[in-house]
């Protein structure tokens, strides 16, 4: 009888492990993410400004006053800048990163004698810190020491440049920065892409005399869907989450020239003590983000089974 | 990208190929730029830099700049260097890593070779885990930390980064083991191997280069964090992006182009070198992470 129960319970047990090795991270996922989400979420509809939430007393700290924070968010200027900036910034980040990285794959894409040593060059622009690039272009770009010193030092002395500190133009340096930093990441999905499509239907088409323009705009451009859906996905939340080059190159100035979401919510929750203002914003994110990946991820794990 | 040397039906002509290569140069030199000005800035006077010498070669060679930068600048209240901090970020990184990478070979092996209902639903919350703005979930975790007492050390660092670091882990080595066999794991099962003498005698001796996969893409992942490392741990036990972000941008004194520089080197240095090393592999992890796997 012993035996008996004590195999049936190791065949018990082999049954549950599976589940029971999962439950870890499941667990962890469940409560650091999504019960983490539902807080923000809770926290949002409060008038909380610091941490913690409970004072000595064991009294909460904050009110609950449902969606005044969101209706607060959206009249604030510094909000409506952060989400202009952020049109700009995201809308150009993602056609340049695009259209290089297109660029370059194609031309990658012609038996380049050297292509293995053009490729890590493009990308390795990924391996690195957005605190060490944005270091880096900083200082390129200072009008005192950079790019405008530099060339008036070369003799054409009445040279320019000085959109980092111009509130007008400090956004595109942050474009261009980030562009440098994912277009060769870009330009590796679209090659994997380009060596994907199948030979023969070009072969064919250029039996029927179609010119290279032709080939590449009826028939490789259009076999690239899915590499352009990748990219945008990608890229989308790439630039939503933005907030290390910021921070690194012109710490949302001059002025408010160049805040982006994730630096205004940064700020109302760390430093301006209006937490419940900083949740509120980061809801925005997270819902911004949720529509492009929901749908996207969904997909992807559907075409699998 | 395995198949480079596919033939293309594409022919073009001399004049086309000499822009097309004109093109690729020109680009590789744009990607090279920032690279170039942090090296050949970081062993040059400040005299020569603010003298408006960027962009050329050193006049006077010198390695005090990186001696600075390493061991005497002011980064915190006192002029450690970035020394402690490049410390913590080790201490950081390795458990992380680590931790991270076994539970997600575990997951892996779950969620392909012992089905069951709903995995692919549980697969989807944790992949979308990977893809929110962290900023979402700041506060809480800022109220946790404290609440367990390892707010602001590396210990705090380490659970973000494990947790927010699982459905990658756990993507690629789920990718990785559903197209291994599973008539082998059948056969095993019948022959009487438990769950973990499946995992540890047949499928880990060929997880060699997903490993090598997961273990890049997440130690470059954590090494470069900032957000977190800045919310949590700004002070004595800052990660090394957050001491050098501090080096750059505080106002007291003569600002020194060159120690930031030989800084910014250094912290780049280890993912650098992993890149080097081993680029083909992170670059598997980054296309898995967004093409598929």
């Amino acid at each position: 009888m012993v035996a008996t129960s004590e195999a049936d319970l190791k065949t018990r047990l082999q049954i549950w492990l599976p589940k029971l090795v999962l439950s870890p991270s499941l667990a962890m996922i469940l409560v650091f993410v999504y019960g983490f989400i539902l807080f923000t979420v809770y926290v949002s509809m409060t008038d909380s400004r610091i941490l913690p939430f409970v004072d000595k007393d064991g009294q909460r700290t904050f009110e609950l006053i449902s969606l005044a924070n969101y209706e607060k968010l959206f009249r604030l200027s510094h909000w409506e800048i952060s989400l202009t900036n952020m049109a700009i910034f995201a809308g150009l980040y993602i056609v340049i990163c695009t259209v290089i990285g297109l660029m370059l794959a194609i031309f990658l894409d012609q038996k380049i004698r050297g292509e293995g040593l053009l490729r890590p060059l493009y990308l390795y622009p990924m391996a690195l810190s957005f605190i060490v690039t944005g270091t880096a272009w900083k200082w390129f770009l200072d009008p005192g020491i950079g790019l405008e010193n530099i060339v008036q030092t070369w003799g054409w002395e009445s040279f320019s440049f000085d959109w980092i500190k111009d509130r007008q133009f400090a956004i595109y340096t942050i474009v261009l920065a980030a562009v440098w930093q994912t277009s060769g990441f870009v330009m590796a999905m679209f090659l994997a892409g380009l060596r994907g499509i199948d030979n023969e239907i070009l072969k064919a088409a250029q039996m029927d005399g179609a010119s290279n323009w032709n080939l590449y705009r009826r028939i490789i451009i259009p076999q690239l869907r899915p590499a352009f859906l990748s990219a945008f996905v990608i890229l989308a939340h790439l630039a939503i989450k933005t907030f290390d080059l910021v921070i690194a190159m012109t710490g949302g100035g001059p002025g408010r020239a160049t805040e982006l979401p994730a630096t205004f919510m940064y700020s109302y929750t760390f430093s301006r003590n209006q937490m419940g203002i900083g949740a509120s914003s980061a809801v925005i994110m997270l819902m911004t983000v949720a529509a492009i990946m929901i749908p996207y991820l969904y997909a992807e794990l559907r075409e699998k089974k | 990208m395995a198949v480079a040397t596919q033939d293309t039906a594409i022919r073009t002509g001399r004049a086309v190929r000499m822009s097309i290569y004109l093109v690729l140069i020109l680009f590789a030199l744009f990607y090279m730029l920032p690279l170039y000005v942090m090296l050949v800035n970081s062993v040059k006077p400040l005299s020569e830099i603010t003298g408006g010498g960027m962009m050329s070669l050193p006049d006077t060679w010198t390695i005090e700049p990186w001696r600075k930068a390493w061991s005497e600048a002011q980064v915190g209240v006192q002029a450690t260097g970035l020394r402690p901090y490049f410390w913590n970020s080790i201490f950081m990184v390795v458990p992380a890593v680590a931790i991270s990478t076994v539970l997600g070979a575990l997951n892996g092996y779950v969620l392909t070779k012992w089905r069951f209902r709903g995995d692919t639903i549980l697969f989807g919350l944790m992949l979308f885990a990977c893809f929110i703005p962290f900023q979402i979930v700041l506060i809480p975790m800022a109220a946790v930390l404290g609440f367990l007492g390892i707010s602001g050390n590396t210990a705090g660092l380490v659970l973000v980064h494990v947790v927010y670091g699982l459905g990658f882990t756990t993507l690629y080595f789920r990718n990785y083991y559903a197209v291994f066999p599973t008539e082998l794991i059948r056969a095993a099962q019948i022959d009487g191997a438990s769950f973990f003498q499946i995992f540890w005698r047949i499928l880990l001796p060929s997880s060699g280069p997903i490993a090598v996969v997961s273990i890049i893409w997440q130690f470059t992942n954590i090494w470069n964090d900032f957000l977190f490392g800045a919310s949590f741990a700004s002070g004595d036990g800052a990660p090394m992006t957050v001491a050098l972000n501090n080096l750059v941008q505080s106002s007291t004194g003569v600002k020194e182009y060159n120690v930031h520089f030989a800084g910014a080197i250094l912290a780049a240095l280890p993912t650098l070198l992993v890149y080097i090393v081993a680029g083909r592999y992170f670059v598997r992890g980054l296309m898995a992470g967004s093409v598929k796997g």
